[in-house]
């Protein structure tokens, strides 16, 4: 199989890779591009362990080829923090002691950092139904929705 | 496998058209992907047609949406226009998959990944949607969504034929349309029954038309006139809406399987049919 040269924005950063034609966007992140944070769960776009946007738009990177990211604007949790300044969602999630395990926790993150550039003031309900596609075994949900709301609640304030 | 991302719609027909072995068009590729990964299609050739600028698009046509085969889920769900003209259209759209799946997956997609149960076509069949495919020599030809399914992971399309858009069509006055399907949860499931339904009523508040389809309770999307009938001429008294329930389940043949028994589907395909259509009269009266 010959290789696909794919040229790509990560995090506001431009990158090239090259990749199998099935390759999907999160084994190129994690194995080419060492960009780690994004976890495979499930692999079949479940779990949301993977997230990450694409033109702004929340996907599944195991959904996603590496090829399709050609020209692109990709948004991974390696860009959520500024240096060692967490983003406000970080902090809540660490406030709120919103994970256990910490394997989905880079997904929710990158979906709930899309539902607030989003939605800045969402519900309960709303970041529960937009969070359905994000799966954790371990905090029953509740603290990391009310570190969503927290997060929302003060950015709103800011 | 060759992945292959053409700008124009006659780029990808010739390359689908000339290509041997197991070939796979790639718009959201939400059921695509899983399918590959899991080993369930090995494709020697992927088409991904997100490069041609016309499959994103939304665009007004003789009082209807005509929609590209790329638009996802979300961007549907964005479209003030299209939900407000056909909203059991995007309310199905919208069931498929999560916030994630939303992102990427396609109506188009859903039509063609030929699911029995796939939550947008049943809502697609009653608005009485058109199929605008593009073949070999950029030959063009328009079909029903009815007619695009043909059985499990089966359509219609010919070798070298790409589904370009589909005509949501104007709706006539007075006319309403609405989506339900039953699944064991809230959120993020396949439909055990699905139903849809869309009706229009005379000035005076009679129905003058119905489509009643059906998902999930055979091996394609049926669409049961014999539950349409049994409203048209009616106001939807409870004696026409029984009329109808019992004409759903009589025209289901489902299978039995891990989401639901032969007898519980053909039970619920009546009861979701029954709501659909009081919801798609409460909007056709506005």
């Amino acid at each position: 199989m010959s290789q696909i040269h794919v040229s790509t924005t990560i995090n506001g950063d431009p990158a090239e890779f090259l990749c199998e034609p099935d390759e999907t966007l999160l084994d190129v992140l994690r194995d080419r591009l060492g960009l780690t944070g994004s976890k495979e769960g499930c692999g079949s776009g479940d779990c949301g362990a993977c997230s990450v946007t694409v033109d702004d738009r929340l996907v599944c990177s195991c959904l996603m080829l590496g090829a399709e990211a050609d020209g692109r604007d990709i948004g991974t949790i390696e860009g959520l923090a500024e240096g060692e300044h967490l983003h406000p969602l970080q902090r809540k999630f660490l406030d709120h002691a919103a994970l256990q395990c910490g394997v989905c926790t880079p997904g929710f993150l990158v979906a709930a950092k899309a539902l607030l550039d989003h939605n800045p003031d969402p519900s309960e309900t709303e970041v529960r139904y937009w969070l359905a596609g994000n799966l954790c075994r371990c905090t029953g949900y509740d603290k990391i929705v009310r570190a969503v709301l927290d997060t929302a609640a003060e950015m709103k304030g800011a | 496998m060759r992945y292959e991302a053409p700008s124009t719609i006659d780029q990808a027909v010739e390359i689908l058209s000339q290509a041997d072995g197991i070939t796979r068009v790639l718009a959201g590729g939400t059921d695509v992907i899983v399918q590959m990964r899991s080993g369930m299609v090995e494709p020697d050739l992927v088409v991904d047609i997100k490069r041609i600028d016309a499959m994103h698009e939304i665009t007004p046509e003789d009082g209807g949406f005509r929609v590209g085969a790329a638009v996802s889920g979300a961007q549907l769900g964005e479209h003030d226009g299209v939900k407000a003209l056909w909203p059991g259209v995007v309310e199905a759209t919208e069931l498929i998959g999560s916030t994630q799946v939303q992102g990427r997956a396609t109506m188009v997609g859903n039509l063609c990944n030929a699911s029995p149960a796939a939550d947008s076509v049943p809502a697609l069949v009653t608005a009485g949607a058109i199929v605008s495919i593009v073949g070999p020599g950029g030959a063009r030809r328009e079909i029903p969504a009815y007619e695009v399914t043909t059985g499990p992971g089966k359509t219609s399309l010919e070798k070298g034929e790409i589904v370009e858009s589909i005509l949501l069509p104007a709706r006539p006055a007075r006319s309403g349309d609405a989506y339900l399907r039953f699944i064991p949860r809230t959120e993020m499931d396949i439909a055990v029954v699905g139903a849809g339904v869309a009706l229009t009523l005379h000035p005076d508040g009679t129905c003058a038309e119905a489509k009643v389809a059906l998902g999930a309770v055979a091996e394609v999307v049926l669409l049961v006139e014999p539950a349409a009938s049994a409203i048209v001429g009616t106001r939807l008294e409870d004696e026409a809406l029984d009329a109808l329930a019992a004409a759903a389940s009589a025209a289901c043949r489902p299978i039995d399987d891990k989401r639901g028994t032969i007898e519980f589907r053909t039970k619920v395909a009546g009861v979701l049919a029954r709501r659909a259509a009081v919801i798609a009269h409460d909007r056709a009266r506005g």
